[in-house]
C-alpha cells in the first residue's frame, strides 16, 4: 500500500511502484483534470506540483511522490494564487479546447510562486514544455504577466 | 395541447427506464442514472435543473425553458475549442433575450433529422460553416421561443404582445410595469403554436452579438471540473488500450498473450482484424499488457511503401494522368510573355489533437451506449449498430466536449474500433489511444503535388494562369455524393479555382492520385484552402520577385474589383508598416492575401534566418473581415491558434511512410510549435455587415505562405515543398562547423543543426 499526500490529504492507493502518478491520479482516485497527452513528458498535459514544482507525472513513478506533497488542478484551484490565475485565464479567454489548460496553469502557478513578476525569458523557460495545438501561447503569455502585474493590458470578456 | 417536438425525441424512440422519463430530463440523464449514475458526468446536474413533474417549453429542437427558470440551449454544432458553443448560444441568446450567464448549453444527440449542418449535408462539424448556417437558423430559434414566451405573457394580462418587451428572461408590460419570468410563462408558452417567422433584432439592437462575450465553457476548462471524453467515468468501466498494425493496411496474424496475460491488473486480450487491444484495470495494466503481446503483423500490400514512391507517383500522374477541370476562363494556350513556372510538394500530416482518441462503449445485449467527443454522433451511431447488429434506436451517443478536433474526429473508426472491443466484454470499456497510436493510425491529410505556371506581360502582370493540383481525394471518402458530376472533389481546387485575383485566362485541375488502398486521408484544418493557398500565395510572390515589383503593390495591381480584399490588404500593411525602413540583413517581411470560407485575411510576417538556418518568427499582423462578428475575442483567437497551427506544420510537421508503416511516433518527432517559437500576433478586424464568414480554419490557412514568403524575402531563397528544410537557408557552411565544435552534447534545435552540418560536410 502506497501512502500519497495529495492536495492536502493523505490517500492510500494499492498500485504497482512502477504506475505513473499520472494514471494513479486519473484511473485509481479519479482526479481527471491532469491530462493524458504524450506519456514521455513532451507535451506538459499531466503537469502537477510535487513540493511545489512543476513534474511531469506521466513519467514521474508513483513511489518518487511518496513522502511528498503533491498538487494537482484540483488543489491549486482552492489556493490563492491558482484563482488570480484562473481569473488571468478567463479574463483574456485563454483556453480553446482546454485540454492543455490544466497542465498550463499548473505550470504558471509553479512559476509565478518562484518568480512572482517574471520576464519573457522566464515565461518562455517555464512554460516552452507545455504544448497547445490550439495555439494559446500569446495569451498564455499575456494572461501570465496579466495575473503577476494585475494590469489589464488586453481587453477583458464580459462574463 | 399542441405536441412539440423536443430535442431528444424525434429519432430515439429509446431505452429504458421510459421515454416519457427521457422526454423531461433529457437522454444523456436518463440514459445515466440507468447505469448506476455518476456525478462526474457533464449534463447531470444541468439536465435534472428541468425536473419530473414540471413540463417545460421546447419550442424547437434548440430551446428548451423550464418553469423552474432553467434555460437550456442545445448546440447542433460541436465545441472542440473553436469557440461553438459560445457562438451558437450568442445567436440563440440574443433572439430569445437571455444572456448567457442565465443559460447552460447541452450537446446535441445523434439525430440527422433535428441537427444535420445544411453546408455539409450531415451532422458534422467541419469547414469553418457554424456560424454561416447558425446564424439564420438559432435566431430565428431563439426569436420563435421569445416571440411564443412575450404572446403568453400578453394572454395572461389580456393585453396586445406589442405592448410587451422582453430582456434577460424577463417580460415586461411597459404601459402598467407588469413583469413576468419566462419560468413563469413556459407552461402558457408551450401550449402556444410557434409562429410561422418571428421578426429578427435590427443589429442596432444586439446586446451580445458582437461583445466580446465570455465563453460558456472556459471556467470549466480553467480549474479542470469540465470533463472530456477521455474524463468520462462510468460504474464498473475498465480501460483499454490498442495497437492497430503499424503497416498501414495490414491486418493481426497470430497474437502470444502469454507474458501479457500474467501482468497484475491485465484482464482480457481481445483480437480484432486489423488490431489487438488489452484491456485492464487502468490505463497503465493495459498499456504494460499490450507491451507484453508478441505480435505478428500479416502487412499486406503496403509493406513495401515509401513516401519517396507516393511522390514519384503523383510526379508521375501529374504530367500522363487525366486531369478533371476546376475551372477554366478564357485560353491559356496561345498566350505570349514571360513564362514562369514552379512545382510544389506539401506532405502527408497528422493532427495531434491534445486529446488522444478515446471512447467508453458499453455493449449490453439491448442496448449499446457511447460516450466520446465527435464531429459526427450520427456516424457513431451508424457503425455501433454495424458492430453491434442491434437498431440504430437501441444505441446512444453522449457526445463529449472534445481536446482539439482538427478534422479528426470527423472519421469514426476509432469508435468503430472501440465498439468492437467493447462487444467482447460484458463491462464499459474505456478505449484510449496512446499518442504513438495517435499519430501512427490517423486519416492523414494527403501529400500534394502541385505544377502551376503563369505567363506574365509586359508590364508584369499574369495574363494566363495554369495550376494542376494532384492528389487524393477525401471528399470521395467521407462524402462520395458531393463529388461533382465530373468527378471533381472541390475541395482539391478550393482557393484555387477562385482566387480574389482578376486574370483574364485561367485553367485550374487536378489529377486524382489516391493512397493505396489502406492508407486512410481525411479533413485537416483549413482542408483544400490550407493546401492551395500556400500554393498559390507563394507563386504570386514568385511572380512578384520575377517582375521585379514589391509583393504588395504586385498584389494590389491584380486585385482588380474586390473591395473587401483590397481593405483587408491595406489594413495588414499599414499595421504591419510594410515598406517603412529597411530591414537588417536576413531580416524579411512577407505577405499573404487569400478569401477562405467567406472570409477575407491578409498576413504580413517579419522573420529572421540566422546563418545557421534557424528561423526565428519575430512578429505577424493579421487582417480580417469575416463579415459580421458574432465575438471579437474568439476571431482573434481563431487566427491566432490557426496561424500557430499552421506554422507548426510549415517548420516541423511532416508524416513520412517507411514499409507502409509511418515512421514518426511522438511529439519529439513529430514536433509542434512552443510558447517560446511563438511570436506576437496581432489581429485587426474590419468592420462589415455582411453575412458572417467562417473562422476557425482562416488563420492555417494564411499561416504557410505568409512564412515562407518572409523567409524569401530574408533569404532570397523559396522554399516549394513542405516542411522547411532549413539546411536550404544556411548562409555558408563554415557557420555551421562553428556550431558544430561549439556543441559537445547537441540537443534539440542547436541539435538540428549539428545533423544539418555533418549530412552538409
Amino acid at each position: 500500500m502506497i501512502v500519497l499526500t495529495i492536495n492536502g490529504q493523505e490517500t492510500q492507493v494499492d498500485v504497482p511502484d512502477d504506475m505513473p502518478l499520472l494514471w494513479v491520479l486519473r484511473d485509481v482516485i479519479g482526479l481527471t483534470g491532469t491530462k493524458f497527452g504524450c506519456g514521455i513528458a513532451q507535451c506538459g498535459a499531466c503537469t502537477v506540483h510535487l513540493d511545489g514544482q512543476a513534474v511531469r507525472s506521466c513519467v514521474l513513478p508513483v513511489a518518487g511522490a511518496v513522502g511528498k506533497k503533491v498538487t494537482t488542478i484540483e488543489g491549486v484551484s482552492g489556493t490563492d494564487l491558482g484563482k488570480k490565475v484562473q481569473q488571468a485565464w478567463l479574463g483574456i479567454e485563454v483556453a480553446q479546447c482546454g485540454y492543455c489548460q490544466t497542465g498550463q496553469i499548473m505550470a504558471a502557478t509553479a512559476l509565478l510562486a518562484q518568480k512572482p513578476t517574471p520576464t519573457d525569458a522566464d515565461i518562455d523557460t517555464a512554460m516552452s514544455g507545455n504544448l497547445c495545438r490550439c495555439g494559446t501561447y500569446v495569451r498564455i503569455r499575456a494572461a501570465i504577466k496579466q495575473a503577476a502585474t494585475g494590469q489589464m493590458t488586453l481587453p477583458q470578456t464580459i462574463a | 395541447m399542441t405536441h412539440r417536438t423536443h430535442p431528444a425525441e424525434a429519432d430515439t424512440d429509446l431505452l429504458d427506464p421510459s421515454r416519457r422519463e427521457l422526454l423531461k430530463r433529457g437522454g444523456l440523464v436518463v440514459a445515466f442514472m440507468w447505469l448506476g449514475g455518476a456525478s462526474r458526468v457533464w449534463g447531470l446536474a444541468d439536465s435534472a435543473r428541468i425536473d419530473a413533474g414540471h413540463p417545460q417549453f421546447a419550442p424547437n429542437a434548440y430551446v428548451r425553458i423550464g418553469n423552474d427558470g432553467s434555460v437550456q440551449l442545445v448546440m447542433p454544432s460541436i465545441e472542440m475549442g473553436q469557440g461553438a458553443y459560445t457562438g451558437q448560444a450568442t445567436l440563440l441568446a440574443e433572439e430569445l433575450d437571455v444572456g448567457l450567464d442565465q443559460i447552460t448549453v447541452e450537446h446535441a444527440p445523434a439525430n440527422r433529422k433535428l441537427y444535420a449542418n445544411p453546408l455539409l449535408g450531415e451532422q458534422a462539424t467541419g469547414g469553418s460553416t457554424t456560424i454561416r448556417y447558425c446564424w439564420t437558423t438559432l435566431r430565428n430559434a431563439g426569436a420563435a421561443a421569445r416571440s411564443m414566451l412575450v404572446s403568453a405573457a400578453a394572454q395572461r394580462w389580456k393585453v396586445d404582445a406589442s405592448q410587451c418587451t422582453a430582456s434577460r428572461g424577463l417580460v415586461t408590460h411597459a404601459p402598467t410595469g407588469r413583469t413576468l419570468r419566462y419560468a413563469e410563462l413556459a407552461d402558457a408558452a408551450a401550449k402556444l403554436l410557434p409562429p410561422d417567422k418571428a421578426p429578427l433584432k435590427d443589429p442596432s439592437d444586439f446586446q451580445l452579438i458582437g461583445k466580446p462575450m465570455r465563453r460558456v465553457d472556459t471556467p470549466g476548462k480553467v480549474d479542470g471540473t469540465l470533463p472530456f471524453g477521455i474524463d468520462i467515468r462510468v460504474p464498473g468501466m475498465k480501460v483499454a488500450t490498442v495497437q492497430a498494425c503499424p503497416t498501414l493496411g495490414g491486418r493481426v496474424g497470430a497474437v502470444d498473450d502469454t507474458r501479457a496475460r500474467a501482468i497484475p491488473g491485465v484482464l482480457k486480450v481481445v483480437k480484432l482484424d486489423s488490431a489487438v487491444a488489452v484491456i485492464g484495470e487502468h490505463f497503465w495494466a493495459a498499456k504494460q499488457g499490450l507491451e507484453a503481446l508478441d505480435i505478428t503483423w500479416n502487412r499486406g500490400a503496403n509493406a513495401n511503401f515509401t513516401t519517396e514512391q507516393l511522390f514519384q507517383d503523383m510526379a508521375h500522374a501529374s504530367e500522363h494522368g487525366t486531369p478533371i477541370m476546376g475551372r477554366e476562363v478564357g485560353h491559356v494556350d496561345g498566350v505570349s510573355g514571360k513564362a514562369i513556372s514552379a512545382t510544389y510538394q506539401l506532405p502527408m500530416l497528422a493532427h495531434t489533437t491534445m486529446e488522444p482518441l478515446n471512447t467508453v462503449v458499453h455493449v449490453r445485449p439491448d442496448a449499446c451506449e457511447i460516450w466520446v467527443g465527435t464531429q459526427v454522433p450520427a456516424r457513431c451511431v451508424d457503425v455501433a449498430t454495424k458492430i453491434t447488429g442491434l437498431p440504430a434506436e437501441r444505441i446512444m451517443v453522449h457526445n463529449q466536449y472534445m481536446g482539439g478536433g482538427f478534422g479528426r474526429r470527423l472519421f469514426e473508426d476509432s469508435v468503430e474500433q472501440a465498439v468492437a472491443i467493447a462487444k467482447q466484454a460484458d463491462y464499459p470499456v474505456k478505449v484510449i489511444w496512446t499518442r504513438e497510436e495517435d499519430i501512427a493510425q490517423d486519416r492523414y491529410r494527403p501529400a500534394y503535388y502541385d505544377r502551376i505556371s503563369a505567363t506574365l506581360d509586359g508590364q508584369g502582370q499574369p495574363v494566363a494562369w495554369t495550376h494542376r493540383t494532384t492528389g487524393a481525394s477525401v471528399m470521395a471518402v467521407f462524402a462520395p455524393g458531393a463529388m461533382g458530376k465530373n468527378g471533381l472533389d472541390p475541395d482539391l481546387v478550393e482557393c484555387a479555382a477562385d482566387l480574389p485575383y482578376a486574370i483574364p485566362n485561367m485553367r485550374v485541375d487536378w489529377v486524382r492520385h489516391d493512397m493505396p488502398a489502406g492508407v486512410p486521408v481525411g479533413w485537416w484544418r483549413g482542408v483544400g484552402p490550407t493546401h492551395n493557398v500556400f500554393v498559390v500565395e507563394s507563386f504570386v510572390d514568385e511572380l512578384a520577385h520575377a517582375a521585379g515589383k514589391d509583393p504588395v503593390a504586385y498584389r494590389r495591381d491584380m486585385l482588380g474589383d474586390n473591395p473587401r480584399a483590397r481593405a483587408v490588404l491595406e489594413l495588414a500593411v499599414q499595421k504591419a508598416g510594410w515598406g517603412q525602413g529597411a530591414l537588417p540583413a536576413r531580416h524579411g517581411r512577407g505577405i499573404a492575401l487569400a478569401a477562405p470560407f467567406g472570409s477575407y485575411l491578409c498576413v504580413v510576417m517579419d522573420v529572421e534566418v540566422s546563418p545557421q538556418g534557424e528561423i526565428r518568427m519575430k512578429r505577424a499582423v493579421a487582417a480580417v473581415d469575416c463579415g459580421t462578428v458574432i465575438n471579437p475575442n474568439t476571431v482573434e483567437a481563431q487566427i491566432q491558434g490557426g496561424l500557430v497551427f499552421g506554422w507548426s506544420a510549415a517548420l516541423y510537421s511532416g508524416i513520412t511512410l517507411k514499409g507502409g508503416a509511418v515512421e514518426q511516433r511522438n511529439f519529439n518527432d513529430y514536433r509542434v510549435l512552443r510558447l517560446n517559437e511563438t511570436p506576437p500576433i496581432e489581429v485587426y478586424i474590419v468592420p462589415s455587415k455582411e453575412q458572417p464568414g467562417g473562422i476557425g480554419e482562416t488563420g492555417t490557412v494564411m499561416a504557410m505562405p505568409s512564412l515562407t514568403n518572409a523567409i524569401f524575402a530574408a533569404t532570397g531563397v523559396r522554399l516549394r515543398t513542405l516542411p522547411i528544410d532549413t539546411t536550404a537557408l544556411v548562409q555558408d557552411k563554415n557557420a555551421l562547423k562553428a556550431v558544430m565544435s561549439a556543441v559537445s552534447e547537441p540537443a534539440d534545435i542547436v541539435g538540428d543543426v549539428a545533423a544539418k552540418a555533418r549530412s552538409l560536410a
